[in-house]
């Protein structure tokens, strides 16, 4: 028996057996019981069949990242077995159902194979074989030595609104499967017990962050149309809209969506559209229209595999120089890229503080991974405390009863930011346009205002770089290799990062969430040998570096396949060129 | 008291002599001050086109935004603050091209806009090109050949999408289009008026006299019942020599949908302070992930 630093339970099977809420179900139980979890679900589009699975990694210490390798397989089909036995560790085992079988693929002889009647249990004790979602979670918790109280308490939470029998048979299946796992326990290697009376901790992924974040800085209108990995930050905010006051709605396309946002937005309500890469190309026009008429709005990206549909439930950082540079013309925009649930909680209500201090679009480009992976942290890791609601210029109620004079929507200023009024005091009655237009607002086609009027949008942009944070330095002080990274990368490169400096290898991750407009001096901190990882084709930020402080990166190392970077593949190819 | 003057603009129109939009204009005003909203308590909100600059040439607050957006930019005011009145003016191309699907799914939503198109049937703007109304076999700089397509009905459209407020009216009866505006300010959902409003640049096809021997108020006829669908349906498809104007259908029974929103049950969002949390709220939130 060892206790190990880290172990990873995979669950794998087809669409519909329930594999994503049974393994977050798991995930907040080894959290309650006082376990590190990063949980990393993996699936595809479609509601019925294929092969899903979901990665739940396990450890004593705070988790940032999924790794590559399997201690112990939940199969509840022989796909599973098929395309994850060659992940499984030496001395690993599988878990699979007596009525499925093995695959008929040769036996690995350094990994336990355990045959459960899953379906069959399920159905005696629970009264459905379909609760062998639960049943075989509960195998693993045997089989890892974790306490089950701590499962019967999540089963208890989960399922106390569908009334006592339904909690009943929870209970029993999740019995049934600690029973079952006995004969087994002593041919399973690894252990990881729950650490009794420690702190409580949340579980959540980026999504939620994000959208907690936004709640908590002020947005109080949400419009989208559904669209993976983007619309559960909607569902969310629906699920949350009655008691906090938010107008929530699906409409009837992305350029609805962002458009009502905006409407919004110039009423004076903080209003965000989220959305993925495909819908986020629905709303590029309406996206000068708030640059053009200053109007503040957030448009929450959560990027996927592109181009068009691509891979509808996985993972890239593809679109990047595409919310850089969409819409026409040229107007200010700021983008933020959160890294973690800390940063997307954080970006959710800077991006709104950002947006009125700046009366502009702001971005927040999230990715699948960051979206869906659960990661647990403490209460206070998202800082509520720390939340700040900064409306910028914006007119009181009593600053517009002293106005003197024509009430000047877009006033020439030398921040390039107009004092803003919402529509509806008699004294600041105004009609912006998307047309070019005079500092009240009317259609002006002027030369001179017209460069006029340029600059001081655009003005707002260098008002704004001295704002932007500069990027979290993490790892070695004095490296040899400095490691570039952007958004959801940060798990797997820290990581990665911890493991160079364990090898003797002096490594430092410098990490971005604050991507456009590229934050001051950043130049003076690119020195030496660095290397950008990106989970994209080119190494789009890369390029914006490049672009923005000449630097050139000397390598980098990059992922396509729609799937995350690991801190495995980072090393692996390190190794390669060092 | 709000009087006409009190939207008047510094900015003077660009509108050909002649322009159906000038009556449009009119009437917006004169319906405003006839229901007492002074210009801060509206919102004219629009696309891009001739009649797209309205609200440029009216002291009310506005706003100009993108060719076919006009509707949901304005159901996001509306939402935002429902204190406003919010009124959209685009043209067809504006509304019943690029916006048609908005124009449907506000008619379905019954959100609290007065819709009023300026329907010219040609790009005016653009110079010329066939428009989504534009008779089929329109000859225009784009369908050299006689348009193929037939022309969109936009009253039977918003029929069948649920609109609650239909109408048509026209820029040749400026009293018949004020009272037709005063009646749909005073409608608690979605309400599109159609305004046959003569071009008198690109479209000579649809002039004045086009009109006026041909359009009949269905509300002459004290038989006509507003609220039956099926006659409202039947009317929308009256084309030729007599072609109806007025009041199609109205009916005030399904609440808007800004009345059933629940956020909105306190009242319009705009004016309430932005505030964190309260410490009992961050604890609720983070219970759900304990």
């Amino acid at each position: 028996m060892q206790t190990v630093d880290d172990l990873i339970i995979r669950i794998g099977g087809e669409a519909g057996m329930g594999l994503e809420s049974s393994g977050v179900g798991f995930s907040q139980a080894l959290v309650r019981g006082g376990l590190h979890v990063f949980g990393l679900p993996d699936y595809h589009s479609r509601i019925r069949g294929g092969h899903n699975f979901f990665s739940v990694r396990i450890a004593r210490r705070p988790l940032y990242s999924h790794t590559e390798p399997v201690h112990l397989l939940l199969a509840l089909d022989q796909e599973t077995v098929r395309r994850h036995i060659g992940a499984v560790v030496p001395g690993g085992a599988v878990v699979y159902d007596e009525k499925d079988g093995l695959p008929d693929i040769p036996r690995r002889t350094d990994v336990g194979y355990f045959p459960v009647p899953l379906a069959k249990l399920a159905e005696e004790a629970g009264g459905s074989a379909i609760m062998r979602n639960t049943l075989v979670f509960a195998v693993a918790a045997g089989l890892i030595g974790f306490d089950p109280t701590y499962i019967e308490s999540v089963a208890r939470d989960n399922f106390a609104r569908k009334g006592p029998a339904v909690v009943d048979a929870n209970l029993r299946v999740i019995q049934a499967g600690v029973e079952v796992s006995r004969p087994f326990q002593a041919d399973f290697p690894f252990r990881m017990e729950a650490v009794p009376g420690a702190p409580r901790r949340l579980l959540l992924n980026g999504n939620q962050a994000f959208a907690m974040g936004a709640l908590a800085g002020g947005c109080r209108f949400v419009s989208g149309y559904p669209m993976t990995p983007g619309s559960p930050v909607l569902e969310w905010m629906a699920a949350h809209a009655a008691e906090y006051g938010v107008v929530t709605l699906q409409v009837e396309d992305e350029i609805a969506a962002l458009c009502m946002a905006i409407g919004a937005g110039y009423a004076g309500v903080r209003a965000m559209a989220p959305t993925s890469g495909g819908g986020f190309s629905l709303m590029v026009e309406a996206l000068g229209l708030a640059g053009m008429t200053e109007v503040p709005v957030v448009v929450y990206e959560a990027q996927r595999p592109g181009p068009s549909t691509g891979l509808a439930t996985r993972t890239e950082q593809g679109d990047l120089l595409f919310v850089l540079h969409a819409s026409q013309g040229e107007f200010p925009r700021i983008i933020l890229a959160p890294g973690t649930v800390e940063q997307a909680f954080e970006a959710g209500w800077r991006a709104f503080n950002f947006a009125e201090r700046y009366q502009c679009p702001v971005i927040v480009l999230s990715d699948h991974y960051l979206a869906t992976s659960v990661r647990d942290v403490a209460p206070e890791d998202l800082n509520f405390d720390a939340v700040v609601i900064d409306r910028g210029e914006l007119l009181t109620e009593a600053d517009l009863d002293r106005l003197e004079g024509e009430y000047r929507r877009h006033a020439f200023t030398e921040s390039g930011i107009s004092p803003r009024a919402i529509p509806g005091h008699p004294k600041a009655v105004y009609a912006s346009s998307s047309d070019e237009h005079d500092e009240y607002g009317h259609i002006y086609e002027d030369a001179e205002n017209r460069r006029r009027m340029q600059e001081k949008r655009m003005r707002k942009l260098e008002t704004a770089r001295s704002e932007m944070r500069p990027p979290t330095a993490y790892g070695a002080a004095d490296p040899d290799l400095t490691f570039i990274a952007w958004g959801s990368t940060y798990g797997p490169l820290r990581e990665a990062v911890d493991r160079l400096n364990g090898q003797g290898v002096r490594a430092r991750m410098l990490h971005f969430t604050d991507i456009w407009p590229v934050p001051q001096d950043v130049e003076k901190l690119l020195v030496g040998e660095t290397i950008a990882v990106e989970n994209n084709y080119s190494g789009q930020f890369a390029d914006l570096l490049r672009m923005a402080t000449g630097h050139t990166v000397s390598r980098r190392i990059l992922k396509w396949d729609g799937r995350p970077l690991s801190p495995e593949y980072i090393t692996h190819h390190v190794s390669r060129f060092t | 008291m709000v009087t006409i003057d009190d939207f008047a603009s510094p900015v003077r129109p660009t509108w050909c002599t002649g322009c159906g939009n000038f009556a449009i204009w009119n009437a917006v005003k004169r319906a405003l001050a006839q229901v007492g909203l002074a210009p801060h308590e509206v919102m004219l909100v629009s696309g891009i086109g001739c009649g797209s600059k309205l609200p440029d040439y009216t002291h009310a607050n506005g706003y100009m935004t993108l060719h076919g957006r006009t509707v949901p930019v304005a159901t996001g005011v509306r939402l935002a603050n429902h204190g406003l009145r919010v009124l959209c003016t685009h043209g067809d191309g504006d509304a019943y091209a690029e916006g048609l699907g908005h124009m449907l799914h506000a008619a379905r939503r019954n959100i609290g806009l007065v819709d009023i198109i300026q329907d010219n049937r040609i790009y005016g703007l653009t110079k010329g090109q066939y428009s989504p109304t534009s008779d089929r076999g329109r000859v225009s700089k784009t369908s050299p050949w006689g348009a193929f397509e037939l022309p969109v009905n936009p009253i039977a459209l918003a029929l069948a999408a649920g609109a609650t407020f239909v109408a048509r009216s026209w820029s040749g009866d400026l009293n018949h289009l004020t009272a037709t505006i005063v009646r749909a300010l005073g409608h608690r959902g979605y309400a599109l008026i159609d305004v046959f409003q003569p071009c008198v640049t690109f479209n000579r096809q649809n002039s004045y006299d086009f009109y006026r021997p041909r359009v009949y108020n269905l509300q002459d006829d004290p038989d006509y019942d507003v609220t039956d669908r099926m006659a409202a349906f039947a009317r929308a498809l009256e084309w030729g020599d007599r072609i109806p104007i007025g009041v199609f259908y109205q009916v005030e029974d399904r609440p808007a949908y800004e009345e059933q929103v629940p956020a909105l049950k306190a009242g319009p969002l705009a004016p309430r302070p932005v505030e964190k949390l309260r410490p009992e709220q961050v604890q609720r939130l983070l219970e759900e992930f304990l």
